[in-house]
């Protein structure tokens, strides 16, 4: 009888289904799965070392860069580090406003999940579809920020700016005539939370045309239902977080379990799955991005009739404001110490999680009292959800390990750090 | 704040007693913080000290989070007349108890000259890549891992990049030889430079 030994089969770092730069090593046994050994780190940047040797506020930037489809979530958890060991609480309206941009990021990441999720299984519309919806959400952290992806909007102690009274619009050009730009423009007239109102108004009918296209598809369950089935026990086991864990059936959600900034005062849902299979990750996400739309419209109606301050107004942390350095003394020495220096913090640690998009997102925070962090840890969510994926795969067709590295929503930029 | 809430378990400071009770000698040290309660244990009785953490339904942290390493080799060296006179390499554990809602903090410190420890793959499965990054970065040995080897740094890299005496910059750096037609490395030739000096204030400067 012949000799029958397993295949080894390189996947990636190229594949376009690999969501990034993932180098697998799949076993097969014909086309089935005996062992995957994830290689990772091609994107190693040295996130960590590198906030060694920077003031803390430098470091906002690189968290952006984390995990770079949600994008304010990571700025969210380094920010409530540097306050916790600060002893600072943002102003209320600081807070809602980041509660609301916390939401438009996980929106944004979930659409960017389905699109490619569902592409990977071979459902192209879907992918157009929520890739349209991407852009006024990156419309609204342009208006914010200046930046359509790395905000770097989040400071210790609230957050860079107040939102903006008018929403930036559309010019006449060689492609769009003037009747275009007032179609175009016609939701921008008023002020950034009038469009993502009116964003809000229309995302629930988006929603349902993506479950049209999906949930009932016989295709796309043929492809998910039973598929990378993970049981609670297993989950609680291999450290899955966010949605990976709710599928499973566990009921553990951060914004509800241990409210930051003033998720307490919000109503909104948890999702749970049943089975913990593709199916029900893709359920549980697509329920949340409903719950997020219910949450920003909270936050737009608290924000509309409470102006305030939106960052403490304490300039040993926060630089003054501008105009004040052109006249003060005091203000222009405050400035120059900030931005050459920045400001020390306490000597301790401390570990502050929010619910990013993708799980908990827990940032691990040593001083030792100078200007720079002694020890930064991230801890990303998809780097214990890439671990299991050996677990996941294992007996599955070559076919689904797409459907897996679809379903634990793998962003290389967190993993690698 | 996050673990400071009042719906998060019980206060942390019964915890740390629980552990202080059924530990004994295990707990070297229990600090409070902003960020909940942190012990420290030793090395050697790390596999009891977690699978009770795991087991006893008085904790009950069904789940490891996080697990790092730390280098201990310049902290506060810039503050005047104050020096680590610790060891120099520590593993931190964060756990969490979704039963009780709390977290804790766990720390061992590790031999200077040979840091080890055991693994604690066995109590919690997430433990296996967190150590693997521990090994790559800081060249803690876990013992009776499963499959320790280099995760996140480049085939064939030499040395722990994120030690406290590893440059930022690095050691090698790559490009391509035209004479050899191939991809070569050769020592750094860029100086390091420091933009922004590590200063250590006294707490409240500059505030009066």
């Amino acid at each position: 009888m012949a000799e029958i030994r397993n295949y080894t089969m390189n996947f990636g770092p190229q594949h376009p289904a690999a969501h990034g730069v993932l180098r697998l090593v799949l076993e097969l046994d014909g086309e089935v799965i005996q062992r995957a050994d994830p290689h990772i780190g091609l994107l190693h940047r040295a996130t960590e070392k590198l906030a060694e040797s920077k003031p803390y506020n430098q470091t906002i930037g690189y968290m952006d860069r984390l995990d770079y489809v949600s994008m304010m979530c990571n700025e969210h958890g380094y920010v409530l580090a540097v306050e916790k060991l600060l002893g600072v609480t943002p102003p209320v309206r600081a807070q809602y406003i980041r509660v609301m941009f916390d939401e438009i990021t996980r929106i944004l990441n979930h659409l960017m999940w389905l699109g490619t999720h569902a592409l990977d299984i071979g459902a192209m519309t879907v992918f157009l579809y929520c890739f349209r919806e991407r852009e006024d959400l990156f419309d609204c952290y342009e208006a914010v920020s200046g930046a359509r992806m790395h905000a770097t909007y989040y400071r210790p102690g609230g957050v860079y700016r107040d939102l903006p009274d008018r929403m930036p619009q559309y010019q006449p050009s060689k492609w769009h005539d003037e009747k275009d730009v007032a179609r175009m423009n016609k939701n921008r007239q008023g002020s950034l939370l009038d469009f993502i109102w009116d964003f809000t108004e229309r995302f629930p009918k988006y929603v349902d045309d993506y479950e049209t296209l999906l949930t009932d598809n016989r295709i796309w369950k043929q492809r998910t239902v039973g598929i990378g089935v993970v049981s609670p026990e297993r989950a609680l086991q291999l450290g899955f977080s966010g949605p990976m864990l709710r599928g499973s059936g566990v009921e553990w959600d951060l914004r509800k379990k241990q409210p930051y900034e003033v998720y307490d005062q919000i109503d909104f849902d948890v999702p749970v799955g049943v089975n913990g299979d593709c199916y029900d990750r893709y359920l549980v996400r697509v329920e949340e991005m409903r719950q997020s739309n219910r949450i920003i419209r909270q936050c737009v109606e608290w924000l509309r009739t409470h102006p305030g301050p939106v960052i403490i107004d304490d300039h040993k942390i926060v630089p003054p404001a501008r105009e004040t350095m052109k006249d003060n003394m005091e203000s222009l020495i405050h400035h120059f110490k900030l931005f050459t220096e920045g400001y020390c913090i306490p000597e301790g640690e401390t570990y502050a999680a929010v619910e990013a998009p993708k799980g908990e997102f827990g940032v691990y925070l040593i001083s030792d009292g100078a200007n720079k962090p002694y020890r930064l840890k991230v801890r990303a969510p998809g780097f214990a959800h890439l671990a299991a994926l050996d677990e996941m795969t294992r007996g599955h067709m070559i076919a689904d390990v797409v459907a897996i590295i679809g379903t634990q929503d793998i962003v290389f930029g967190e993993i690698d750090r | 704040m996050n673990d400071s809430l009042p719906s998060a378990g019980n206060a942390p400071d019964a915890v740390a007693a629980h552990a202080r009770e059924t530990f004994g000698e295990a707990v070297t040290n229990v600090l409070e913080g902003p960020g909940g309660p942190t012990l420290e244990i030793r090395r050697e009785d790390v596999l009891n000290v977690c699978r009770t953490l795991r087991d006893d339904p008085a904790f009950a942290y069904e789940q490891l989070m996080d697990l790092c390493g730390v280098d201990y080799l310049n902290y506060g060296k810039e503050a005047p007349g104050r020096t680590w006179r610790g060891p120099r390499f520590a593993v931190v554990y964060h756990l969490l108890s979704l039963k009780h809602n709390r977290r804790l903090r766990l720390r061992a410190f590790l031999d200077d000259e040979m840091p080890m420890i055991a693994s604690v793959v066995e109590i919690w499965n997430s433990a296996n890549w967190f150590e693997r990054e521990a090994f790559d970065l800081f060249g803690i040995v876990f013992e009776g891992h499963p499959d320790l080897r280099r995760i996140l740094t480049d085939y064939g890299f030499v040395g722990h990049p994120f030690r406290k005496d590893f440059p930022l910059i690095g050691q090698v750096e790559m490009r391509y030889d035209a004479e050899k037609q191939r991809v070569i490395y050769q020592p750094v030739s860029i100086e390091p430079r420091v933009l922004v000096p590590r200063v250590i204030r006294e707490e409240g400067f500059g505030r009066d």
